[in-house]
């Protein structure tokens, strides 16, 4: 175990005279170290992730509460096939191959595309990918909801818009947390697909930076500590808001284990 | 003056046989060709046109059949009838300890004789120079390194040129945007499909790549060498008797004028399976490496 390569300039491997120059001048020094360059690259990580996890989230809940809605007039049922079809469409393509298809393909149809850059395609593709998966997490949160609160949300005299606003959506998203937990946890880990299609995250970085330095067994521990660290932080997040969104004697309420 | 000669030409010729005696009494790798009457030679699965598989576990390439000749050389020195050569795949990962633990006697793929690997195992007279350039598409306009500025370039991740570039881009001022590949198809794709204006790598590698392309007029290797690499066979360092027998059969195949033929077979002319033509000329490096037999490593190939 060397440590040390971390204080190594990336140009000519001799050590630099300041080790961390990332958060003062960020990609200004003419001399970073290999650490400046994995704190850049973790922040490639955060941020591909955070995008992708705003849209998979919006788009997840989107669909999941369109799958399960009642089949009373055409429009309705349009809407039923069409986030089924989403659903099934991105959970069943591997997270790779979507990454390459958003990538190389779509662009040749669609040119405007070509003008993204990268990380936005790579946070799209993870984003889809995604939102197919919390969909039916959504749709599992809502369908295991009492028919009873339907009902009375009818009978109150409630739109169908209505009643998902103020009663079924604010149950059913509270219990939908845990498992939101680990589908934000998944995406921080699957960004690290990313690095195939030139984004220069943690996965590039640990691919290149073990080749140049040959310490393989340091670089490698330092980025799955990156990893581990990202995703425990959205866990932490995910378990605050669950405690604070918590109703004493709703559902979700009852149960005093707390968030893990 | 003619005995004297006599005398000392004798003794050079005593002199000789002794110590090839106790050569071959010393070389383990010699000894176990003699009592097994089979040797194990390293290759890559597809290294075209260095090294590569042609179907049904046959190998051949350059550097194969380069290795060949030498083992034949070899056998008709050790007096031996018939010598079984065993082929063994290799990777980038597991060839140096292959050689070390003596699974693999002569490694014969695209390994680049560094000071680095010098330590753990012996490298053979150099034969082939890699030289790193620039690929672009042939009506791009790109002639040399200046006119990257502005422009992306791609590269694989987990290789040399990504350091290389970096290090061209700080050196010289010239700006230019890096997208990374995957793995050399890749950062090919990145290439054709316009994502990047030049792919930056080993020139065989280039070559092969635009060889197996759709349209392999559509695209030029150009521009200044970005750095120069001895690629050379491997051997056990431990087993000085082997290398020098090894690089003797070099210099014997040079002397007979059978390098020019060798590349012309392996990189300009159609190969197997496939019938494509690489199509990567000889370069300077590699002519020089031929008229000086060395085993230099990399380090002293790029000293300025």
């Amino acid at each position: 175990m060397d440590l040390g390569i971390f204080c190594k300039g990336t140009l000519d491997q001799e050590p630099v005279e300041h080790c961390f120059s990332a958060l003062f001048a960020f990609g200004k020094n003419p001399d970073p170290s290999y650490l400046d360059w994995l704190m850049k690259a973790w922040g490639w990580t955060l941020a591909v992730a955070a995008l992708g996890l705003i849209l998979a989230l919006l788009l997840g809940a989107l669909m999941g509460t369109l799958r399960t809605l009642p089949p009373e007039n055409k429009f309705n049922r349009f809407l039923v096939r069409f986030s089924t079809a989403w659903v099934e469409l991105f959970r069943n393509i591997p997270i790779l191959v979507q990454v390459f298809l958003w990538y190389h393909v779509v662009p040749a149809f669609i040119p405007v595309l070509k003008a993204f850059p990268s990380y936005l395609l790579v946070s799209i593709a993870l984003g889809f990918f995604t939102s197919a998966r919390i969909a039916e997490q959504v749709r599992a949160g809502i369908q295991s909801l009492p028919s009873g609160q339907k009902s009375a949300a009818t009978a109150l005299g409630l739109t169908t818009f209505q009643s998902y606003r103020y009663v079924i959506l604010p149950m059913a998203l509270r219990i939908v947390i845990p498992p939101l937990t680990s589908e934000s946890m998944n995406l921080i880990k699957n960004s690290s697909v990313a690095f195939a299609v030139s984004v220069p995250e943690l996965t590039l970085f640990a691919m290149q930076a073990q080749e140049e330095t040959s310490h393989g067994v340091e670089i490698y521990l330092a980025v799955t500590l990156l990893y581990a660290l990202s995703a425990f932080a959205v866990n932490r997040v995910m378990a605050y808001i669950e405690k604070r969104s918590r109703i004493p004697g709703f559902i979700v309420g009852n149960s005093e284990v707390a968030a893990h | 003056m003619k005995r004297i000669s006599m005398v000392k030409a004798g003794l050079i010729a005593t002199g000789l046989l002794l110590s090839s005696i106790n050569a071959q009494a010393a070389s383990q790798t010699l000894d176990k060709m003699k009592s097994t009457g089979a040797v194990t030679m390293g290759v890559r699965e597809s290294s075209i046109p260095m090294s590569y598989t042609t179907g049904d576990s046959r190998f051949d390439g350059y550097h194969v059949e380069i290795c060949r000749m030498i083992l034949g050389d070899i056998k008709d020195k050790l007096g031996m009838n018939t010598l079984r050569i065993n082929y063994q795949p290799v990777t980038s990962q597991n060839r140096v300890p292959l050689v070390q633990n003596g699974t693999v006697d002569i490694e014969c793929g695209t390994t680049t004789n560094n000071t680095a690997r010098a330590k753990d195992v012996g490298f053979a007279y150099t034969l082939y120079v890699e030289e790193v350039r620039i690929a672009v598409k042939a009506n791009s306009g790109i002639k040399s390194i200046a006119d990257l500025n502005g422009k992306k370039v791609a590269t694989t991740t987990g290789t040399t040129s990504v350091q290389l570039l970096r290090k061209h881009e700080r050196a010289n001022g010239v700006n230019f945007d890096e997208v990374f590949g995957k793995d050399h198809a890749d950062s090919f794709l990145l290439l054709e499909s316009g994502r990047a204006d030049a792919f930056v790598m080993d020139g065989s590698i280039l070559a092969g790549n635009i060889a197996n392309s759709k349209n392999p007029k559509d695209y030029k290797i150009v521009g200044e060498v970005l750095s120069t690499e001895p690629i050379a066979i491997m051997v056990r360092k431990d087993d000085p008797e082997f290398r020098a027998a090894v690089d003797a059969s070099i210099a014997k195949i040079v002397a007979n004028g059978n390098m020019p033929k060798l590349w012309n077979k392996w990189f300009l002319s159609p190969i197997p399976p496939k019938n494509i033509v690489v199509g990567l000329e000889l370069s300077p490096a590699t002519k020089n490496a031929w008229a000086n037999l060395n085993d230099k490593p990399a380090e002293d190939y790029n000293k300025k």
